[in-house]
Formats: C-alpha cells, structure tokens, sequence
C-alpha cells in the first residue's frame, strides 16, 4: 500500500484516539472498524451513532441549471424541486452506465449542492466541468467541507439537545435545513445510508472534529466505522458505487429507475428508455441465504446447473443473523421461485431471491 | 488472559488443552482479535480424521474467511454446538464458550511440535500489529 499518497479526513486522529482500526478505502485512511463491526451495526439500529464520511466530494453550482447544462448532467430535477428538498439520483454517460450515483440539494432559488462518492472526486468533477457552459459557477468544495453521519432511531432527541441544530428534528425525509452550529452556517439534511432515522452535518473541515467530539458527548452516541456502515446500507439493499454500481450498469439494470423522471432531459435517457421497452440483459436482484455463510463479491450464482450472475456486494447480514448478497443476474433468473446456489470459496450456499430491504424494520422514514 | 499459561499454542494461532489423550481445541485471543466479528463457524464433524497441523475446520467473520488446524492428530470426538447459533462466543470468549472441538489423540508425542505460552506471546510479539 502507497501510504504516501493516501488521503486523511480531518478526523484522522481522532479516530486513532478512540480506538479506530485503520484500514485503506477508496484511497482514503478509514475507521473500520473501533470496538467490533457486530456491536457497531446493533448500536446503530438500537440507538444511534457517528460516522466520519468527511471523505465523500460535495459540488457547489450556483446559476440557472438548464441554461448552465446541470439540469442534463443529472437525472435529479434540478430547477423542479423545493429550495431546502435534496434528491437521490444519478450523473450517467451516454449508454446510460452509471458515473456515481449521488445526491442533489436545492439550497435556494440559484444554488445547488451535488454530493458523490468518495471512490473519484476529481473524475466527478471534470464530468460535470467538462458538460457545463463555460464560466459557469462550479466548484469543488470537498476539501473545504467535512461530514459526519448521525444515525439511529435516537438521533432525532440527539439533535433536538445540539443547541442550533434542534430545528432540524422538524425536518421532513429528504430534506435539509441551513443551522448555526459551533459558529459556522452548517447543513443539516434528513437523510442517510442505514436504513434508520437520522442526519447528514456538512460543516466547515476546520469544524468537524469539534462537532465530532460534540455529538460524543452525548451517553447514547457511539463511533461506528466503515464495516458497520456496509453491514447497514447492505440490510437495506442500498447499492455501493464501485460494488453494485459502475458505468457498465445502468439504473434500469439495477431496478433503480423509479428515481428517475423520465419527463426530463438527461445524458443517457434514450439509452433508459430503449432497456425499459426492450428489456435489459442483467437484473440486480438481492438474495438471502438461508445460513449464516457470507456470500462474497465475485461469488457465481447458479440456477440449474448454470452460471447466471454474480455477486457484487455480499456479507452477514447482522440484524437477520443470515448471509445476503446483491448480484446481477440473467433477468429470468431474478424472478425464480426457487433456490439459486452461491458458489462460495468453501461450500454453496443455498439462497432466494429476496424483496429488498431484506431488513424491514428501519426507523428512517418514521 | 490474552496467553493461557496451561496451553500449548501453533503458529496460525489455534490452542490446545491437553488432558491424557482428549485435546480440546480453539483460536487464540489474537486471532479473535485479527478476524473480528464472526459471523459463522464451521465445525467439524465428529468422527472427522485430522492431522497435526492439517485443516480441521473455518470461521467466517465480517471482512475475511480464515482457516483453522489442527494442533493435534486423530479423530474429532465433538464439536462445541452453541457456535452453530452464537459464533460471536469465539471473540467474547476465545479459551472458554468459545472453544471449537474435541479430539481424540493418536500421538501424545507430537506436543513436543508446539508452542508453550510464554514461546507464543513472543511469537506474536514478533508479529507486530
């Protein structure tokens, strides 16, 4: 490993401090893990706690989306939502294959925030540059911002004991609100990646450590690291870009496309348009197995004596005490009544294809 | 007690308590440790014929599967049940509810192969973290 060149959030020695296990993600010194990724997971679904996600890029676009070629480059509608509403969405190529999937937020009449993944930043970046109008106002604010995720169903009466944040208890899901906190105009969104209830804080880098250890304070709040954030984000069958999603999958692909209005204009639309009339060749479907043996990325499915998929993302899923995978699959395949066989290193694994989320008691939406 | 003073201990991290001819066998605090949680534990099955050092059984934890070895030949006489449902006794309690499996021994000989505590805690000083 280059350690040279890897990159640090401005968390990094506090994650040292508290026992983080440090492990490279995406180019990027990473929390695993700090006490265990098990009690992490349960924590979380129990209670409530923090991750640093100070990794992920956050695009700032100010002007009118349409005449700029945002609105294109995205298939959020950007000039169609409320300033203080943020969407999931995608920014695609032309065969409609995913680039990153992402999240946009109105944060007034002519401003829009676009977060991405962590995996490529700068190649996000000059995606969009590359489709904007020249001399439109779009900067790359990654560095200047850090994040941290609040997450369980106790994080609402956390925030409602954060002085200045205690407004965005009252926000809906999905939207976000702008507070002072710690001295700084901090945004705080309804929104996450477990399944459970809980918030996003975008806060200046040179803040971060203090809210970090801030929502500590708090008896009921733990660290969680990387490895519980994809235990959760598996439970619920949300997809990780780089695992289940690439520029060689499309949102049709992986039965994602009802994000998408199609009554807008966007790179890669026509290419949408002609797999939901024709058909697509893969379907990602998720699948449980009926032991506790992990499916791993890479695992062949089989159905029949054939080979029909593979696994993308698989693990344990903890609050079901049983393997899951998502996996793209030949479309006939996903709709199978019966078991398909994992091809794991060491055994099969017996599995079903499985409504998503597999775990179905998140507290996010209450 | 991360290094049990009673037990004879191998390279990839299994110990054993050896009583006469019956060898009861586990993983060590630090591989516990390297693993973290596990999610599953494949026990072996009793009347299974192992060798010093060959494969006795795996253990699956969230990020990795691993492995385990015998430290002793002969014949698998038990395997710790309550790991089927509680795999995590492994890392709570790795020399106690978490042992794997009970052997019947051929060769009391080959203790003379393995480590005594004090050998392995410096073996895996010598690993580093």
């Amino acid at each position: 490993m280059e350690t040279g060149n890897i990159k640090k959030t401005p968390l990094n020695a506090v994650h040292r401090e508290f026992g983080g296990r440090m492990v490279e993600f995406a180019g990027w010194e990473m929390p695993v893990q700090y006490e265990a990724i098990l009690s992490e997971h349960h924590h979380t679904r129990k209670a409530v706690s923090v991750f640093d996600t100070c990794h992920m890029g956050e695009f700032m676009f100010r002007g009118d989306p349409g005449k700029a070629g945002l609105e294109r480059l995205v298939t959020v509608p950007c000039g169609n939502m409320k300033p203080g509403r943020c969407r999931y969405g995608f920014a695609l190529n032309e065969a409609g294959g995913v680039i990153d999937d992402l999240v946009v937020y109105r944060i007034s009449g002519d401003e829009w925030m676009v977060v991405v993944n962590a995996g490529d930043i700068e190649g996000d970046f000059g995606h969009f540059r590359g489709g904007l109008a020249s001399g439109t106002d779009f900067t790359n604010r990654s560095e200047a911002l850090g994040k941290i995720d609040l997450q369980g169903p106790l994080a609402p009466s956390i925030i409602k004991r954060l002085p200045g944040a205690e407004g965005a208890a009252g926000l809906g899901y999905y939207s976000f609100g702008t507070f002072d906190l710690l001295g700084e105009r901090v945004i705080i969104s309804r929104t996450g990646y477990t399944g459970e209830a809980g918030f996003e804080f975008y806060i200046g880098a040179g803040k971060v450590e203090r809210l970090w250890r801030r929502l500590l304070g708090f008896s009921e709040v733990r660290p969680a690291g990387l490895g519980a954030r994809d235990t959760l984000r598996m439970e619920m069958g949300y997809p990780l870009y780089g695992s289940d999603l690439d520029r060689n999958t499309t949102p049709v692909e992986a039965g994602l496309d009802r994000f998408i209005p199609f009554n807008k204009d966007f790179l890669g639309r026509e290419s949408l348009l002609s797999q939901k009339r024709d058909g697509t060749k893969k379907s990602l479907v998720g699948l449980a197995a009926d032991s506790r043996r992990s499916p791993r990325h890479g695992n062949g499915i089989w159905l029949d004596g054939r080979e029909v998929g593979k696994v993308t993302s698989g693990g344990f899923a903890p609050s079901l005490e049983k393997g899951i995978a998502l996996g793209y699959v030949e479309p006939a395949a996903a709709k199978s009544p019966g078991p398909l066989i994992i091809r794991g290193e060491k055994a099969e694994i017996e599995a079903r294809v499985a409504p998503l989320p597999f775990y179905k008691c998140g507290s996010a939406r209450g | 007690m991360e290094t049990p003073g009673n037990l004879l201990y191998t390279k990839e991290h299994e110990w054993v308590d050896i009583q006469g001819l019956k060898a009861r066998i586990g993983i060590t605090h630090y591989a516990q440790e390297q693993l973290g949680s596990i999610t599953f534990v494949e026990l072996p099955a009793a009347g299974k014929k192992v060798k010093q050092f060959g494969p006795l059984c795996s253990v699956e934890s969230v990020k990795a599967a691993t492995d385990v070895y015998s430290p002793v030949s002969g014949t698998v006489s038990a395997a710790n049940k309550v790991l089927d449902a509680s795999p995590e006794k492994v890392n709570a309690s790795p020399y106690g509810d978490g042992w794997i499996a009970e052997i019947d021994m051929g060769d009391p000989a080959e203790k003379a192969n393995l480590m005594d505590a004090a050998a392995y805690a410096k073996y895996v000083e010598g690993l580093g973290h």
